[in-house]
């Protein structure tokens, strides 16, 4: 059996469904494979951070044009996504930290960007009335929020095949071989065909791409979070931490979500992962530094996803180097989930009409070839 | 570092819980030499079956029967072998390269085993009934702990309602007691009767027979029990003020100042599942069994599971089961001591006479449909009070598991962790999706299993190596 699209799409997280929405939208046919279920990973299990704060310069034009689509995501997806915007707010802990905040504010002024704001120890008051008296100020973001990462995730797919994306979930790629300008992908439910392959495989992405002869050092992660039982409301906007790793929220149920990027132990083969207590135990001791008012909180269940690092920490966006018709958009190192609309439809211009407007060149996967790793290796994951 | 409550942080065997499977399982590993530790949660040991057994208040031995006190002995045997028995510590992790986090005296550490034995025995079945959340309702297996740790019998209008063994004994044991029962409800239904007919023969030659019919004349003589119930609603305002039920064809309504609800025991899975432990679907029993050799490994290398986690088979075989593990435990561990357990045949031997008649209790006391899969504004999940309509609609909108229904509607992400609406909620969507329950799987349960206090996890022993901070560009 062999069926035809113009464009099959590896991987059903937000990445993958907000690619295949986009092509099917610009009216590609575009098929989506997922191993799992869509959102069964990274992608459903994420803290759900909207966030364009504090990203590595390289990402901002990207995460800038994403927050377009955040702020009319229910026109897009036809869900709100549990999108709320009550900002991110970093928090300095020292004046060493709050010196950092403000040469990162005026760093982004000079580069055009002004989401970024300075606030004083009065302003990061006024906007969490609950953090502890000695910090001394911080950055906010205040279009930023959170939403529900596996209901994004979902709307995303729902959206991508009203538009007439077909999806495949619970097949699994074994081999991709490209004959004649044709990509044949051989999965455990039969072949699929299409001139043109998007690689969204997130933690699985590097094999996918040593399949095509193409070898990136990526790891895969396991970022851990924890969820408390419900405390009295407390808390609007999401917290980071210029220093230490935490990132910090309250839904509006009442319950706190604590992450930050701890990592626990990834097995990717059997999409299992273990945690590591002793990282949680730091985490929950930031917290009890940060915010008196959780003292008496019980954390109720701790997880963690799995995800694709890179070495630079920022994803793999564009063209493969190796083969025609292969595109990469994977490696998003724990921060993808704000990125998902943006970098999809950017990612559907490129493949459709050939360009796109946002500057990708930072992502290549070219920037890997040059001495990290020698040809002919496997890549870490194996 | 802080001070670790535990005398070590590593064990040859440790053992989570202290019932019959634990201290059978410790007395044989104790015994044998290796270094093993019981952590039990409870204030003494004996599991829910010897609840209290060295402490109870309730000292005439004819009240909770010859069978509770036989735990007297097993206690006496575990600790005459060595093994250290740490009761107030409830394991909160445990994961594949068996580390176990367990707090004790509010303060948590990490203890490392080279074999685990998981013996943490059943919980009821949910059974989610029309009002069951009201104050009033309680389960058959909350009053019997009230009975055995503190000497209590229900006051006012008591009504039991449900099916299988355990709500016999209690009825009993309420009755000798001197407290007084106003109904029994029985929810077995009639069909079983005859689908249970062909295990019938090894049960009349189990000592299950004679127990039980004695056990269900006792408390015939002296309470009203109406049979073939088939619909069942707790009724009331702020609290239970009555039960409504219909038997017969006929509706009636009592009233009730405390509802006991009991239909039969499940195995607690949520360690085990925490753990990464593969399960299956025992359509017998209806409930999560998890997969097992006959030493009770289980998938993960090291983990073990003994007692009624391992499939519900009662005190006896739940304490034979608890050798088999530590024997298997001593033969990976020390096989020079082999000589020093007891003869692994024999165990098996006395594990299948203990098993006589299981399956026909399993068949009898099969809870009816209706009273596993509740309808309309019957609450679910109680943890998020998802009612089975709102589950229904959002099965309807094309939700495949029970993981994708809870990132949708919460159920089974609230404290309980699911031990109170899992199997509910694979039911439904079993019968909504005409799929079988193995096929349409489980919650996956994290870590904490037991809630813990956010400043025991900050006060938890730790190194300066996990302070290290990063930079964000």
């Amino acid at each position: 059996m062999s069926e035809a699209a113009d464009v099959i799409v590896v991987g059903g997280g937000i990445h993958g469904c907000s690619t295949a929405l986009h092509l099917a939208l610009r009216g590609a046919k575009p098929l989506l494979l997922e191993k799992d279920y869509c959102g069964r990973h990274a992608s459903g299990v994420n803290a759900g951070g909207v966030r364009q704060l504090a990203r590595h310069v390289a990402e901002v034009p990207l995460s800038v044009a994403s927050m377009e689509l955040w702020a009319r995501i229910e026109d897009l997806v036809g869900d709100d996504c549990g999108f709320e915007s009550h900002g991110q707010v970093l928090v300095a802990e020292d004046d060493a930290e709050f010196a950092a905040c403000r040469a990162r504010v005026d760093d982004l002024r000079l580069r055009g960007f002004t989401h970024e704001e300075l606030i004083d120890r009065a302003e990061l008051k006024r906007l969490v009335p609950a953090v502890s008296d000695y910090c001394p100020g911080g950055i906010v973001s205040r279009r930023d929020g959170a939403a529900d990462p596996f209901r994004t995730t979902q709307a995303f797919r729902r959206r991508a095949i009203e538009s007439g994306a077909r999806l495949r979930e619970g097949v699994r790629v074994l081999n991709i071989a490209r004959r004649a300008g044709i990509w044949h992908v051989a999965t455990t439910d039969g072949e699929f065909e299409a001139p043109v392959l998007v690689n969204a495989a997130g933690a699985w992405a590097a094999r996918l791409a040593a399949m095509a002869g193409e070898h990136v050092p990526l790891e895969a992660i396991a970022p851990m979070l924890m969820i408390t039982a419900r405390v009295p409301h407390f808390l609007d906007p999401v917290i980071i931490l210029r220093g230490r790793k935490l990132s910090f929220k309250q839904f509006g149920n009442g319950t706190v979500l604590i992450g930050g990027g701890h990592l626990g132990t990834a097995y990717p083969d059997e999409n299992a992962t273990v945690l590591d207590w002793a990282k949680l135990t730091a985490s929950a001791r930031t917290v009890d530094e940060l915010f008196p008012v959780m003292r008496g909180a019980t954390i109720v269940r701790a997880w963690a996803g799995i995800e694709a690092r890179t070495p630079d920490d920022i994803p793999v966006i564009g063209h493969s180097r190796t083969e025609e018709g292969l595109f990469h958009q994977f490696g998003f190192s724990a921060h993808g989930f704000q990125l998902g609309p943006g970098v999809g439809s950017l990612m559907a211009d490129l493949i459709v009409t050939g360009a796109t407007n946002l500057p990708i060149e930072p992502f290549g996967v070219g920037r890997f070839l040059r001495g990290i790793e020698p040809p002919g290796t496997d890549s870490v994951l194996e | 570092m802080t001070a670790m409550p535990l005398p070590k942080d590593h064990y040859d065997v440790v053992i989570i819980g202290a019932g019959p499977a634990g201290l059978a399982a410790a007395a044989v590993a104790g015994k044998a030499g290796l270094s093993t530790l019981v952590l039990d949660e409870n204030a003494q040991p004996g599991g829910q079956i010897f609840r209290a057994i060295t402490s109870t208040p309730v000292q005439r031995r004819d009240i909770l029967g010859d069978d509770y006190w036989r735990g007297e002995n097993l206690v006496a045997e575990t600790r005459a072998g060595g093994a250290v028995i740490v009761q107030g510590a409830t394991v909160w992790s445990l994961d594949r390269d068996l580390q176990i986090a367990v707090s004790l005296l509010g303060q948590s550490q990490i203890v490392k085993a080279r074999r685990v034995i998981i013996a943490t025995g059943a919980l009821e079945r949910p059974f989610p009934i029309p009002g069951w959340t009201l104050p009033g309702v309680m389960t058959v297996g909350a009053g019997q702990t009230l009975l055995k740790s503190s000497g209590l019998v229900p006051d006012g209008k008591v009504v039991l309602a449900g099916t299988g063994p355990l709500l016999w004994l209690y009825a009993a044991q309420v009755l000798r007691a001197g407290g007084a029962i106003d109904a029994i409800l029985d929810t077995t239904p009639r069909g079983n009767y005859w689908r249970a007919l062909p295990y019938a023969l090894p049960f009349l030659m189990s000592p299950y027979r004679a127990k039980g019919l004695a056990l269900m004349r006792e408390v015939k003589r002296k309470v009203r029990v109406v049979s073939n119930v088939t619909s069942l609603a707790a009724l009331g305002g702020d609290k239970l003020d009555a039960v409504a039920f219909s038997a017969g064809g006929a509706e009636q309504k009592i009233a009730a100042d405390t509802l006991l609800l009991h239909q039969g025991v499940v195995p607690n899975v949520n360690l085990a599942n925490a753990a990464g432990v593969a399960h299956r679907w025992d359509e017998r029993q209806l409930c999560w069994v998890p997969v097992l050799d006959a030493d009770g490994n289980t998938s993960v290398p090291g983990i073990a599971i003994a007692g009624d986690g391992a499939g519900i088979g009662g005190a006896l075989a739940a304490a034979e089961r608890g050798r088999i593990a530590a024997v298997a435990a001593v033969e990976a561990l020390a096989p020079g001591k082999k000589s020093l357990t007891p003869d692994r045949s024999e165990l098996s031997n006395t594990l299948r006479r203990a098993e006589l008649g299981r399956a026909f209790l399993d068949v009898l006391f099969q809870p009816a449909q209706q009273f596993r899969l509740p309808e309309g504004d019957t609450i679910v999940c109680r943890c998020e009070e998802v009612s089975a309509a709102r589950i229904k609609e959002t099965i309807a909108l094309g939700t495949e598991g029970p993981n994708q229904l809870k990132a949708f509607l919460r159920c089974g992400m609230g404290p309980c962790q699911g031990r109170l609406c899992g199997l509910t909620v694979t039911e439904m969507i079993a019968q909504a999706r005409g799929m079988s329950p193995d096929a349409v799987g489980y919650y996956r349960l994290r870590p904490p299993v037991k809630p813990i206090a956010l400043k025991e996890l900050a006060s938890m022993p730790h190194s300066e190596q996990d302070e290290k901070a990063v930079v964000r560009g």
